[in-house]
């Protein structure tokens, strides 16, 4: 198992992050947990037909998108990245309108949730199909490297699974051979779907695929939002500052089944996802903070108010708008009005 | 004959395709071509030859071998307001980057309620007849016009791929862009300089006649308008329809056309089943039966996975201006 030894941190390492981003990154964690079980329980409630959860993503995707500077950097996400897309602009509101699927949706509700694009945060639109999008952050990458726009670097994300497909390698390939501004980031959640790393790859340590490549690789304790930011903020201004690409690994869990339309205990037991659970990211973190005196327990207590609250009000706002029409199915097909094959 | 005026060259479709790109990259720096071997060897055709010299390695791309990428990485660019022109060597490596097209350029524009599109060109040499064997001839329009969100361009006149190029180049939407290579020298033709733009999905009348549509594209539409000239010589009247595009599709010539022949033969190098034939077949059926004094005849190539390299191989496979003259005769006299 490609296991870093996850170790609760005594101390706090900032790494030059000040109190507030600290609190911002707890913010995100926070939120990202309760949006993920809000979309479960809709789709207990049987008003959504399917949720995709990320609980264990939480430390990983809130540091990560610390190191993301808005306006600038680019994101190419895979469809776990709820948090890393509140982290770096998307509204709670937003991300129900995507549950919901939604006529005001910035996919118009065509897409499963979780698949979000949004120009304005300067996420780009990614598809189901796994590995698909890396040669797109590729692209992209290029383009900002054409257009001589240094300071801006492209953060792309994938699953450890993800990385036995073609298009991850031909992806690093190019990017190392080019030199460009990117970052890859796997978020190594152990699984893919219910296939375990042990039956995805030979060799445990996604990040020594780095070597092969010819670029630097590193692995974190994704459980560690610091060690998280810590990493892909070195990577990230790397990138920016033409010191080409970089591949991260950040070892974390998935502590819910694949989706709502999957049953995990088909495949491992409930004793192992309680025993990583031991370890989970969102109390570890709230501990240190209250530990180290970023914040008071009253503190953690109205802000997880706060953020239920926020959840709830997205949750009514976007479940009051209306659905696609009908007639919506046959815009952006092509530029412009299409007049369908009959 | 083809001769070259004051405001036109003379030809042929690799130099025509040579001098639309050219044109391109001189006039849009956000337009940059990737793909094997189209650096410093200038692409195994020459299209690019000399172009790297020009417009540099950051403008043409040597890319690894690696065609799902290619696609995937053109996408990236457009998503990201490049205009880039992918070149796939030959149509039969297509299919690693069949993802790539299908699942996510034709998509792109959709998927995101057309927050993100895809403007992109990939471009391709297919087709028989010279001797390319089994992996080196393949046709594959018909393995991607089944999908909405990508247009498919197929021209075979230098005119036509000078037009139809710039209109790909200039869509704000995924074009697949192919070039039969058996034209690519044989071809010659007269192209008007300056630049101009052909709609992508407008067929063109190549010959006009009464007494039976023919509609084809590609190498195909030379041999067709051999075959309706020496028809001609036998006082048989045939019409000749280049189709260009095969999505989107002019229904409205064919249909036009049909009703005036009231017969239809369609001819294609791809095989039958499942093919364009069958597309056009199925809508002229379902729109002009009552119109029609003949049974629509697809002439295609037989139902095997493809040409062979023995000569008597791809003979069998391929049609010819005399086959071709067969089966008009028989329709006409139907
Ligand atoms: C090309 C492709 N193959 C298969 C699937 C089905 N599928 C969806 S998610 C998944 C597992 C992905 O695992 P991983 O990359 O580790 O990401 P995780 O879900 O664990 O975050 C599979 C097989 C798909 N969506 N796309
Ligand atoms: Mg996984």
């Amino acid at each position: 198992m490609a296991n870093i030894p996850t170790q609760v941190r005594k101390s706090l390492e900032r790494h030059g992050l000040s109190d507030e981003q600290l609190r911002t990154i707890f913010r995100t964690m926070l939120l990202q947990r309760q949006l993920d079980n809000r979309g479960f329980q809709l789709n207990r409630q049987g008003k959504v037909p399917f949720a995709l959860g990320s609980e264990g993503h939480e430390a990983l995707q809130a540091g990560a998108a610390m190191a993301f500077n808005r306006g600038k950097d680019i994101l190419a996400p895979y469809y776990r990245d709820l948090g890393l897309s509140i982290g770096i602009g998307l509204t709670p509101y937003e991300i129900m309108l995507s549950i919901f699927a939604r006529a005001a949706d910035h996919n118009g509700g065509r897409q499963f949730p979780n698949h979000y694009s949004s120009k304005r945060a300067g996420l780009m639109s990614f598809s189901s199909i796994l590995a698909a999008h890396i040669p797109h952050a590729v692209g992209a990458a290029y383009a900002l490297k054409y257009r001589k726009e240094a300071g801006r670097a492209v953060l792309v994300t994938f699953g450890d699974g993800t990385t036995s497909e073609g298009e991850w390698h031909e992806s690093m390939n190019f990017a190392a051979v080019h030199k460009l501004p990117i970052v890859f980031l796997c978020e190594n959640n152990q699984w893919a779907i219910s296939t375990p790393l042990s039956l995805q790859m030979g060799q445990p340590n996604i990040y020594k695929r780095a070597e092969g490549y010819g670029m630097p690789g590193e692995q974190f304790d994704g459980f560690d939002p610091l060690a998280t930011y810590d990493a892909c903020s070195r990577a990230m201004e790397r990138a920016r500052n033409g010191g080409g690409p970089t591949l991260l690994e950040g070892v974390c869990y998935r502590f819910l089944a694949h989706s709502t339309d999957d049953n995990d205990l088909t495949y491992r037991t409930r004793e192992d996802v309680s025993e990583r659970r031991k370890d989970d990211p969102v109390p570890r973190f709230e501990n240190l903070l209250v530990e180290s005196g970023i914040m008071t327990g009253e503190q953690v207590a109205a802000m997880k108010q706060d953020v239920l609250h926020e959840t709830n009000e997205a949750t009514d706002k976007a479940e009051a708008m209306p659905f696609p029409t009908a007639d919506d199915l046959y815009k952006h097909v092509y530029e412009g009005a299409w007049e369908p094959w009959q | 004959m083809a001769v070259a005026t004051s405001s036109s060259q003379v030809l042929n479709n690799v130099e025509a395709v040579r001098a639309t790109l050219y044109e391109a990259l001189k006039n849009d720096d956000k337009v940059v071509i990737l793909g094997e071997d189209v650096g410093s060897r200038g692409n195994v055709f020459l299209i690019t030859k000399d172009f790297v010299k020009e417009f540099g390695t950051e403008r043409i791309i040597d890319t690894p071998i690696a065609e799902a990428s290619i696609v995937g990485i053109a996408v990236g660019m457009a998503m990201e307001g490049l205009r880039p022109i992918a070149e796939i060597q030959f149509a039969d490596f297509i299919y690693p980057s069949f993802n790539q097209i299908v699942g996510e350029a034709a998509k792109t524009r959709y998927r995101s309620n057309g927050e993100y599109t895809c403007p992109m060109v990939i471009r391709t040499p297919y087709g028989g007849g010279v001797r390319g064997a089994l992996s080196h001839s393949v046709s594959v329009e018909a393995l991607f016009y089944h999908v909405p969100g990508l247009k498919i361009v197929v021209p075979s006149f230098p005119a036509d791929v000078k037009g139809l190029l710039n209109a790909a180049i200039d869509d704000p939407d995924p074009v697949l862009f192919l070039e039969h290579k058996k034209t690519y020298r044989l071809i010659k033709g007269e192209v008007p300089d300056g630049h101009y733009v052909i709609p992508i999905g407008k067929a063109d009348v190549k010959k006009e006649g009464s007494q039976l549509s023919v509609v084809s594209y590609g190498l195909y539409v030379h041999w067709a308008l051999e075959a309706a000239n020496q028809l001609e010589n036998e006082g048989m009247s045939v019409e000749v329809i280049d189709l260009r595009s095969v999505r989107p599709m002019d229904r409205t010539a064919i249909l036009q056309s049909v009703r005036k022949t009231r017969k239809l033969l369609i001819i294609h190098e791809d095989n039958k089943f499942g093919g364009i034939g069958a597309e056009i077949s199925a809508m002229v059926a379902e729109e002009a039966l009552f119109d029609l004094d003949a049974p629509i005849r697809r002439l295609a190539a037989p139902d095997v996975p493809a040409m062979g390299y023995a000569m008597p191989l791809e003979e069998a496979y391929m049609s010819s201006p005399a086959k071709m003259a067969d089966a008009m005769r028989e329709m006409v006299k139907f």
